[in-house]
């Protein structure tokens, strides 16, 4: 398969604090791979990285066989690029129906009935429906988080990007989002998903990348990778989960 | 179909545009049935109307929190009596051209402005303004510092007889504010005005979602500028005379239409109009008690700032869950 994503030799850092550090690997078109490290790893940045909302100080990124290193965040965006908040950011004025016609309208080009129908599929689809019409700014947080994923979604992305999504969900709630992101999955979409919550990830992911300090340090089939010494030491103490 | 309808109208939203027509017409009949006096306020209301409208799309919804529009209105000013006084040109034509020429000149001023962040973009457009004002005392056949009168001979092409020009003043002045009230309001409802309230929420999210942060900004920043320059042109074509001071002060056209857009209501299409009518009635109740005029009003937008910060339109949404414009979409199911 080819590589959707591709990321070489990407460098960033804040002050001292690296966040990321000669990072390289490849995303295949329709893979699912999940990203772990400790907190202030660097995932986030990551992200924010592949998304141009920041700009690497080396490095390329390709995607869907373009050099995208020094695209804007919303023409990477039109090709095909979605991710949700760690933080939400909800369209906080808007309703929830019109946060997820933005995604339909600008994301992906939709425009009248046929963004109004597929906005409405995607909140379906995510269990946000029936709060269609309350102001975003007033939604738990949790409601919010799930906001995020509908948002990314209803941009029709070919990568969607999920940042911490699962965390504070009880285990019924969960297991109803793993399968959302697995039939999204189904439906051909790549994923990368940074996730504490493992064991979600374990349901849906194919492969693992693990960064700490802005490095990679391990990458490779989930159960081999979570039972590798470096993963361990991570997280031992620092995640009941594992 | 059985599934989930979108609709955007609601009935405050119908009333209030039945209301809104009827409220029209009587408004146009006005030089029927209004005093002298009473026009000229009204013809002044719907100008600060209009400002009020154009600074909160630049500032409530694209983030461009400009201290500087008077640039604009003193430019639309200019170039009526400019146009006109040397291009022989009608007043309305000229002050149509003013807003032309405005958008032109908008776009490398918006090109430097928009290096600026924040405080600093607002500081800027204030220095710009200055700018605008130092260089039109400059120009001597305009008056130089001391300014111009419009001469009789064009005054009178807008009629004849006196109370046919205050008539035709009035209908001006209204047909611009009804102008850009309609403008921001298809702009808000289009595809274009989703990804500019988006903007006014996250620009962080927005940008991620596909929309072009920078030139959405810019088209905003040069739309808003060339109606601030042709209702700057229909202002001095009330008052018949220009200065440098007037025409660019920052109090008058900037500080006043901020105090409106604020204390009404930031970021929504309602809030410059509940604003305006605020703004009046408290200079109306007031004019008479001298500088604690300005004293009062500052009282009322920090008041206002504190305890309401989404203003007094945002009090109201918020209680009863209103819209007179129907921007909104409701997604309606079969039992609703
Ligand atoms: N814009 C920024 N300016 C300065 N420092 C930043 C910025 N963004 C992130 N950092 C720092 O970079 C480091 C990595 O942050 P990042 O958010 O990428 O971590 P993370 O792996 O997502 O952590 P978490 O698991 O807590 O979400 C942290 O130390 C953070 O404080
Ligand atoms: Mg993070």
């Amino acid at each position: 398969m080819s590589a959707l994503l591709s990321v070489s030799g990407l460098q960033k850092s804040f002050g001292a604090v690296v966040v990321a550090d000669a990072t390289s690997f490849d995303v295949a078109s329709g893979e699912a791979v999940g990203i772990l490290g400790p907190n202030g790893a660097g995932k986030t940045s990551l992200f924010n990285l592949i998304t141009g909302a920041l700009k690497p100080s080396g490095g390329r990124i390709t995607f869907d066989g373009a050099d995208i290193t020094a695209s804007s965040a919303a023409a990477r965006c039109k090709m095909g690029i979605a991710r949700s908040f760690q933080i939400p950011q909800p369209f906080g004025g808007m309703t929830v129906f019109e946060n997820a016609l933005v995604g339909a309208t600008q994301g992906a080009g939709l425009s009248g009935h046929e963004a109004e129908q597929y906005a409405m599929d995607v909140l379906d689809q995510t269990g946000l429906l029936a709060r269609a019409n309350t102001r975003a700014g007033t939604l738990t947080l949790l409601e919010r988080k799930r906001l995020e994923l509908t948002r990314a979604l209803a941009a029709k992305p070919k990568l969607l990007l999920l940042d911490e999504i699962a965390g504070g969900l009880t285990e019924a709630e969960c297991q109803s989002l793993i399968a959302t992101i697995k039939d999204i999955h189904a439906g051909g979409t790549t994923i990368i998903w940074i996730e504490h919550v493992v064991h979600a990830l374990m349901a849906v992911v194919e492969r693992l990348i693990v960064i700490d300090f802005g490095k990679k340090i391990a990458e490779g089939a989930p159960k081999p990778i979570m039972e590798s010494a470096e993963v361990k030491e991570i997280y031992l103490g620092v995640d009941p989960d594992v | 179909m059985s599934g989930p309808t979108v609709s955007r109208s609601t009935r405050a939203s119908r009333v209030a545009m039945i209301i809104g027509f009827v409220g029209l017409i009587v408004l146009i009949a006005a030089p029927w049935w209004a005093g002298r006096a009473d026009l000229r306020l009204m013809g002044e209301i719907y100008l600060y109307l209009s400002l009020a409208c154009l600074w909160n799309l630049m500032a409530g919804y694209a983030g461009l929190v400009s201290v500087g529009q008077q640039a604009y209105v003193g430019f639309g000013g200019y170039m009526l009596f400019a146009l006109s006084i040397f291009g022989g040109l009608n007043p309305v034509v000229a002050i149509l051209l003013g807003g032309v020429l405005a958008a032109i000149i908008s776009v490398p001023v918006a090109a430097l402005m928009f290096r600026l962040k924040g405080a600093y973009f607002a500081i800027g457009t204030w220095v710009m303004a200055e700018v605008f004002r130092l260089s039109f005392a400059q120009i001597q056949p305009l008056g130089g510092g001391s300014g111009t009168s419009l001469p009789v001979a064009i005054v009178k092409e807008l009629g004849a007889k006196k109370a046919a020009r205050e008539a035709t003043s009035y209908w001006l002045a209204l047909g611009a504010a009804v102008a850009v009230l309609l403008a921001v309001y298809l702009l808000l409802r289009s595809r274009r005005g989703l990804a500019l309230t988006a903007i006014r929420d996250s620009e962080v999210a927005a940008s991620g979602l596909g929309i072009d942060i920078w030139r959405t900004k810019l088209e905003v920043y040069v739309v808003t500028s060339a109606f601030t320059a042709i209702i700057g042109g229909l202002i001095f074509l009330q008052k018949l005379r220009i200065s440098p001071d007037a025409a660019f002060s920052v109090n008058d056209w900037t500080a006043f239409v901020i105090f409106i857009v604020v204390i009404g209501g930031i970021g929504t299409l309602e809030g410059p109009i509940i604003g305006t009518l605020l703004f009046f009635a408290l200079r109306e109740v007031l004019a008479d008690f001298g500088t604690i005029y300005l004293m009062v009003l500052g009282a009322v937008a920090i008041v206002v700032m504190l305890k309401a910060p989404k203003g007094v339109w945002g009090l109201i949404r918020e209680r009863f869950d209103l819209e007179l414009f129907p921007l909104s979409y409701r997604v309606r199911t079969k039992d609703d």
